[in-house]
């Protein structure tokens, strides 16, 4: 039994490790606990009856809690060779900022539309009950609020992590595919280098401004959304918006959407990198990137409210 | 100085041709329960054109992964210039493949650059001295030295099949690499493309003074390209010799390749 677990554990972390000097190092350590234990009989030939008792949906559990066990450490090999690699000399300062473009710049249109829509939405949605409290004139602080809070930063970070995410997870697992990723790296370029880092820098730092954006398209399209049942001038409608708005509205929720880009980035280039050799895995792996950072993003969001909640109380 | 090159200029032998610049002694590689790889010996000289020779699923393209760190093998060493790459780090392995050029059998162009960014790609990275004009220069150069010079500001996708080796060639050599490591180089092209493709792989042979290991179940690129054929047979090598001694073998297994 003791055996058994030692191996186990010597399994796992093989498994587990991809460095090979790590691996080795601790492969050896345990191979010299293991083997005087295997050189008395009676523990190894009890080792032996208790894994032939084991049933095969044991087997199966353990493996499956085993490939669990790797993904969850893979993530957070990549996350730290990623990390490494964003402080290289040799950062590639020309990709990254051609994906700012392609995140930021070429995304720009789809949140302008949208971030108008939840405006114009959230205000006529909200008013007939502000109405009934005739209390209309707390409208645009209201709105604004909410879009700047909550509304703002989570739609457009799912919006992202639909378009940009899945985006990642196609390019890369397509290259993947057809072995570019492997041209790049027998071409002595670093592909976390040169693929994820940059993409993940970018989508780290596009989608903050991309969510200021979608604010001011939102809080625009609120004032046309005030017109169309009132008369409101813009003045009087950002006098009324900015009046009940406080830097603490604004700068958690700002802070909050670097980590959903970060989220976005990662979730999309892990997915895209580790893709598997057939064309069908393109489609998984951009598919697993929306999914997974969607839901990624709500989990932070939920963790960012209680955190913000409790500094300001 | 990198390592590599204070290692063949502090072994003269390997100029003269005498010492193998690629040796692999007894390497193992197994996917799980399947056993791919089983005790491969081989050596690859300065100069010559070696031909893996081999049935579809015999290791061919697994055995040449290895030799440029895409696979790990499971035991066996493998050693470049006299220097064993299973000890090598990340950075030093970064450092030995400047010295190798490797042509995918996908060709792996990169999709979303031109045939001109394409070949730039590596040369920025390896190259690092050469100013732009010099890289223009070498890019037209080496498009010169394929037979596709009017293809510079193409996207792969506007490519033939036959064009798109060309390019992933051009690419390769680009950088001046010292040992050409070719993985199925006429798979899915035409008989006249792949005659043009072998013909072309003995001319960067002639030109860039390359070593090669060329992996076919193409017999005919075999008979064109080769120096030396090694034929791997259930992940071992059955037979190694010269051209006539694989055309006059009476050995089934070799003469079906023929057929």
């Amino acid at each position: 039994m003791i055996i058994h677990s030692l191996e186990c554990i010597l399994n796992i972390f093989c498994l587990v490790i991809n460095d090979p000097i790590v691996r080795t190092y601790i492969i050896d350590g345990m191979k010299k606990i293991i083997t005087p234990l295997k050189i008395i009989p009676k523990i190894r030939d009890a080792t032996v009856q208790s894994i032939s008792k084991l049933s095969d949906k044991t087997l199966v559990k353990t493996e499956a809690a085993g490939n669990f066990l790797t993904d969850f450490a893979d993530v957070f090999i990549f996350i730290a060779r990623a990390t490494k690699e964003a402080f290289s000399r040799d950062f590639e300062f020309r990709e990254f900022f051609r994906q700012c473009y392609q995140i930021g710049n070429k995304t720009l249109p789809l949140i302008s539309v949208t971030g108008a829509i939840m405006g114009l939405v959230l205000t006529i949605q909200t008013r007939p009950v502000l109405d009934d409290f005739g209390a209309v004139s707390l409208l645009p602080g209201m709105v604004t609020i909410s879009l700047l809070r909550e509304i703002g930063p989570v739609i457009t970070a799912l919006i992202c992590a639909g378009k940009i995410g899945s985006g990642m997870g196609a390019e890369l697992g397509s290259m993947r595919v057809t072995e570019q990723i492997d041209a790049m790296e027998v071409s002595s370029t670093n592909p976390i280098r040169f693929l994820v880092v940059t993409r993940i820098l970018a989508a780290t730092l596009m989608l903050p401004l991309l969510v200021l954006y979608a604010d001011a398209f939102g809080i625009m399209g609120s004032w046309v959304a005030a017109n169309i049942k009132g008369d409101v001038t813009l003045t009087l409608f950002f006098s009324q918006a900015f009046g009940v708005v406080d830097f603490i509205d604004f700068l958690p929720s700002f802070i909050k959407t670097f980590f959903f880009g970060a989220v976005i980035g990662i979730v999309g280039t892990y997915k895209g990198y580790h893709a598997g050799r057939g064309t069908e895995s393109v489609g998984i792996a951009s598919n697993a990137s929306v999914v997974l950072a969607s839901l990624l993003v709500l989990i932070i969001d939920m963790i960012a409210v209680q955190v913000t909640d409790m500094i300001i109380a | 100085m990198t390592p590599i090159e204070k290692n063949i200029q502090h072994n003269p032998t390997d100029l003269n041709g005498l010492n193998p610049i690629i040796e692999i002694a007894n390497l193992r590689k197994s996917f799980g329960s399947l056993e791919v790889l089983k005790d491969i010996t081989m050596s690859l000289y300065k100069g010559e054109n070696l031909v893996v020779l081999g049935k579809s699923g015999s290791g061919k393209s697994v055995l040449i992964k290895c030799i440029i760190g895409l696979l790990d093998p499971d035991q066996g060493t493998i050693s470049v210039f006299g220097t064993k790459v299973n000890d090598m780090n990340r950075k030093q392995f970064s450092e030995l493949r400047k010295k190798i050029g490797f042509l995918f059998q996908s060709g792996a162009l990169y999709d979303s650059m031109t045939v001109k960014q394409n070949l730039e790609f590596p040369l920025i990275r390896v190259k690092k001295q050469l100013t732009k004009s010099e890289r223009e220069d070498k890019i037209k150069e080496v498009l010169e030295s394929i037979g596709l010079p009017e293809v510079l500001d193409k996207m792969p996708s506007e490519l033939s099949g036959g064009m798109r080796k060309r390019v992933s060639l051009a690419r390769t050599i680009v950088v001046d690499p010292l040992i050409m490591l070719y993985d199925e180089p006429t798979t899915g092209l035409d008989p006249v493309t792949s005659f043009e493709i072998s013909d072309l792989i003995n001319h960067v042979q002639t030109k860039y003074k390359t070593s090669s290991i060329i992996i076919t179940h193409d017999i005919n690129c075999a008979l064109k390209t080769a120096n030396r054929i090694i034929m791997l047979e259930d992940g071992i090598v059955y037979k190694e010799g010269s051209v006539m001694d694989f055309k006059n073998s009476d050995d089934p297994v070799i003469t079906s390749f023929f057929i």
